[in-house]
C-alpha cells in the first residue's frame, strides 16, 4: 500500500533540509555545464527535472572504487585489517525512474549465492526519491524493457509532476515513510484527481521476450560483427550505465602497507577474459560486443530472471561512436 | 553463510615448502597462518582458490594437492604475470593469502567401481594431481587407474618425483610423453604428442571416466579420438580455467553463456561443455 501527498517545491526544499540535518548525504542530478551529474545537492531548484545524467547513480553503491582490504607488511609477516564499507546515510533524490530500478539488477548478481556487504550495506543505507519522466529522447527505450516512465520499481519514494506545480509523492516502502517523517507536516495528502503532467512517451521498439529467443539461435550470426565494426573498445558504456556489475580487484601498496581495491571493469575491454598464457576466449571486438548483449538480454533472464537492462539509453548517449543499443536490439530481435 | 562476513577477505598461508618443478613452474606447500583456520578449513577435489601476493594482487589457480592429504594446500604456478613473478620470489616462510575453496567438484562417487584415465598437458597436470592423488588414496573405490602426462620436452615435466613413484606402482599405469624433438638422451618414455599416444593406447571406454585437461589445441584433438574410441560425452570431464578475479560470481569475467565458471565450474562434462560458447 503506497500513500500518496502532493507537495510543492518549497516542501520538497524542507524535505532536502530535513534528510540533510539529520545527517543524511542528498544526491541528485543537476546540470553541470554541458552535463547532468549525479552529485550533491542543496535545494530542490538544483535538480535537473528532465533529461538523463552522462553517468547513472550505480556509484552510490557500487563505488567506482572501493577498497576491500587493507595490509600491512610485518617482516616476513602480512597484519590483515578488514574493512568495514564507509557509508553514509544518502538519499538518491530525484534520480530518474530506471535507475531505480536498475538496483535490483546489481542486487542479484552481488548476493544470488555469496553476500556482498559493501553493496548490501551501501543498497540498506540508501534511499531513493526518483521521479517520474515527462520527457525521454530518442535513446531511451524502459517500455521495451518491461519498464516505464513512471516505474515505482526500486523506488522509495516516486514523485511525478503536477500540472499546476508541484509534486505527487507517493510513498513506497518503510525507508520511504522514514524519511518523510522528516518533514511530515508539511505532506498534505492527495485527494482526488492530481492533475499530473502525463508521463514521457516512450514508444516500445521491440519486445524483450522476441529478443531472448531470438539471441538463442543468433549466437554466430554475423550481425555482432558488424555492429561492432566501430566499437572502439573504450568501456564508456558500462561505466555509465546502471547495471553493468562487472569488476576488477587490484592492489595498491608501497614497502610498509597496501590495500586491495576493487574497480569498475567492462567486458568490452581486450585485457577482461586474457588469459596469463596470451590465450583470449573472447578475443575480438565483436565477441566482446555480443558479450555484451547476451550477457544482459539472454543470460540475466535465465539466471537471474530479470534483464540485465533497464532501457535509460545512457550507453548510447555516451558512446564516442554512435552505437545505439535501442537499434542494435531492434536489428537483433527482427 | 554469513552476511556481514567480507568475502574478500583471504586466508593468511605460510610457505612450507617449496618445489621447483620446470623451469619457471613452482610448487608451494601452504599452512594456514593461524592453525584454528587451517582446523576449520575443508575442500573437495576439483576446487580452486584465489592465492595473493600482498602489493601485487591475487590469482587463480587450482588446489593441487588432496583433499587426502590433511593440514596443507598446494599449489603450482607458472611465472607468468605481475602476481605470480611476486610468488616465484616468496622463501619458505613468507606469508601469502589464499582465498577459497570455490567452484564445484569432481564426482567421484559417481566414478566408484569405474576405471579411469587421465589425460593431461603441460602445465594442466597441477588440476588433475589433486584427484589422481584423491583417487589414489582410494584406490579399492576404481578399477584400472591410467595417467596419460605429455609436456613439451623433458625438462617442462612437472612433478618429476612423483611421476617416478607413480611409474613404480603396479597399481596403476603411467604414460609419459614429451613432443617430438622435446627427448633427451637416455629419454625411456614415450614421444609424440598426446592424441596420438591416446590412439596408440586405446583404452577400453567401457565402464570408464576419461579426465582431460591441457591447452586447448591439446583437448580439441583429445576429444575426438575419445569419441572415436566410445566415451561418451557424459563421461569426460575437464576442468576450465577462465579468468577470475572474484571466485565468487560477481565479477564476471569467467562467464561464459549463462554458465559462471567459478560456480557451475571449473568441473565439466564433455556434454556440458557443448551446451556452452566455446569461450574457455
Amino acid at each position: 500500500m503506497s500513500d500518496k501527498y502532493i507537495v510543492s517545491e518549497t516542501v520538497l526544499g524542507a524535505l532536502i533540509d530535513a534528510a540533510a540535518r539529520s545527517g543524511r548525504r542528498i544526491l541528485g542530478p543537476k546540470a553541470v555545464a554541458e552535463r547532468i551529474e549525479i552529485t550533491e545537492i542543496k535545494t530542490a531548484s538544483e535538480l535537473a527535472n528532465s533529461g538523463q545524467s552522462t553517468v547513472s547513480a550505480k556509484g552510490t553503491v557500487f563505488p567506482k572504487v572501493e577498497r576491500l582490504l587493507r595490509y600491512r607488511f610485518e617482516g616476513k609477516n602480512v597484519a590483515l585489517e578488514d574493512v568495514e564499507p564507509q557509508v553514509q546515510p544518502t538519499v538518491l533524490f530525484g534520480i530518474r525512474p530506471c535507475e531505480a530500478r536498475a538496483f535490483h539488477a546489481l542486487d542479484v548478481v552481488f548476493n544470488w549465492d555469496y553476500k556482498d556487504k559493501f553493496f548490501n550495506t551501501r543498497l540498506a543505507n540508501t534511499t531513493v526519491v526518483a521521479m517520474s519522466c515527462t520527457q525521454a529522447d530518442d535513446s531511451c527505450f524502459c517500455t521495451s524493457v518491461g519498464s516505464r516512465p513512471d516505474d515505482t520499481a526500486g523506488s522509495d519514494i516516486l514523485l511525478s509532476t503536477l500540472k499546476a506545480g508541484g509534486f505527487v509523492a507517493e510513498v513506497l516502502t518503510d525507508k520511504g515513510k522514514a524519511l518523510v517523517a522528516l518533514a511530515k507536516d508539511a505532506f498534505q495528502p492527495l485527494t482526488g484527481d492530481a492533475g499530473l503532467v502525463p508521463p514521457a512517451t516512450v514508444a516500445p521498439a521491440f519486445d524483450a521476450k522476441v529478443l531472448q529467443q531470438k539471441l538463442a539461435a543468433k549466437f554466430d550470426s554475423p550481425l555482432w560483427a558488424e555492429q561492432s565494426l566501430r566499437c572502439l573498445g573504450c568501456g564508456a558504456c558500462a561505466f555509465v550505465c546502471p547495471t553493468c556489475v562487472c569488476f576488477d580487484i587490484q592492489d595498491e601498496a608501497d614497502t610498509r602497507q597496501g590495500q586491495r581495491l576493487r574497480a569498475w571493469d567492462s567486458c568490452g575491454m581486450r585485457m577482461f577474459t586474457l588469459h596469463a598464457s596470451g590465450h583470449n576466449p573472447r578475443d575480438k571486438q565483436s565477441q566482446r560486443w555480443r558479450q555484451r548483449v547476451y550477457h544482459k538480454f539472454a543470460y540475466y533472464p535465465e539466471r537471474f530472471a530479470t534483464l540485465g537492462c533497464v532501457g535509460c539509453g545512457k550507453c548510447s548517449r555516451a558512446c564516442p561512436v554512435d552505437m545505439n543499443l535501442k537499434q542494435h536490439l531492434v536489428e537483433a530481435a527482427e | 553463510m554469513q552476511d556481514d562476513k567480507n568475502i574478500y577477505k583471504p586466508y593468511l598461508m605460510k610457505i612450507a615448502a617449496i618445489t621447483d618443478e620446470a623451469p619457471g613452474v613452482r610448487t608451494f606447500r601452504l599452512e594456514f597462518a593461524d592453525p584454528k583456520e587451517g582446523e576449520a578449513f575443508t575442500f573437495t577435489t576439483g576446487q580452486f582458490g584465489l592465492y595473493s601476493a600482498f602489493g601485487e594482487g591475487e590469482s587463480t589457480f587450482c588446489i593441487a594437492s588432496s583433499p587426502t592429504r590433511k593440514g596443507y594446500i598446494e599449489c603450482t604456478f607458472r611465472e607468468t604475470g605481475r602476481v605470480t613473478s611476486s610468488l616465484a620470489d616468496k622463501d619458505v616462510g613468507d606469508v601469502i593469502g589464499f582465498r577459497g575453496p570455490y567452484g564445484n567438484v569432481f564426482p567421484l562417487d559417481k566414478w566408484k567401481g569405474k576405471s579411469l584415465i587421465f589425460v593431461a598437458g603441460g602445465i594442466a597436470l597441477p588440476p588433475l594431481r589433486s584427484v589422481i592423488w584423491n583417487c589414489l588414496d582410494l584406490r579399492d573405490w576404481f578399477k584400472d587407474i591410467t595417467v596419460v602426462y605429455g609436456a613439451r620436452s623433458v625438462g617442462d615435466l612437472v612433478y618429476k618425483n612423483e611421476l617416478e613413484d607413480w611409474g613404480k606402482r603396479t597399481d596403476m599405469k603411467l604414460v609419459v610423453t614429451v613432443d617430438p624433438g622435446g627427448e633427451r638422451p637416455g629419454w625411456t618414455g614415450k614421444v609424440g604428442f598426446v592424441p596420438h599416444i591416446i590412439e596408440q593406447l586405446s583404452p577400453p571406454a567401457a565402464n570408464t571416466v576419461a579426465i582431460v585437461c591441457g591447452p586447448p589445441i591439446m583437448i580439441k584433438l583429445t576429444l575426438p579420438v575419445l569419441a572415436k574410441l566410445g566415451f561418451g560425452k557424459n563421461e569426460i570431464y575437464t576442468t576450465l580455467e577462465n579468468r577470475m578475479k572474484c571466485g565468487l560470481g560477481k565479477c564476471g569475467r569467467c562467464n561464459t553463456g549463462k554458465s559462471y565458471v567459478c560456480k557451475d565450474g571449473p568441473v565439466y562434462t564433455l556434454a556440458e561443455l557443448e551446451q556452452l560458447p566455446a569461450e574457455y
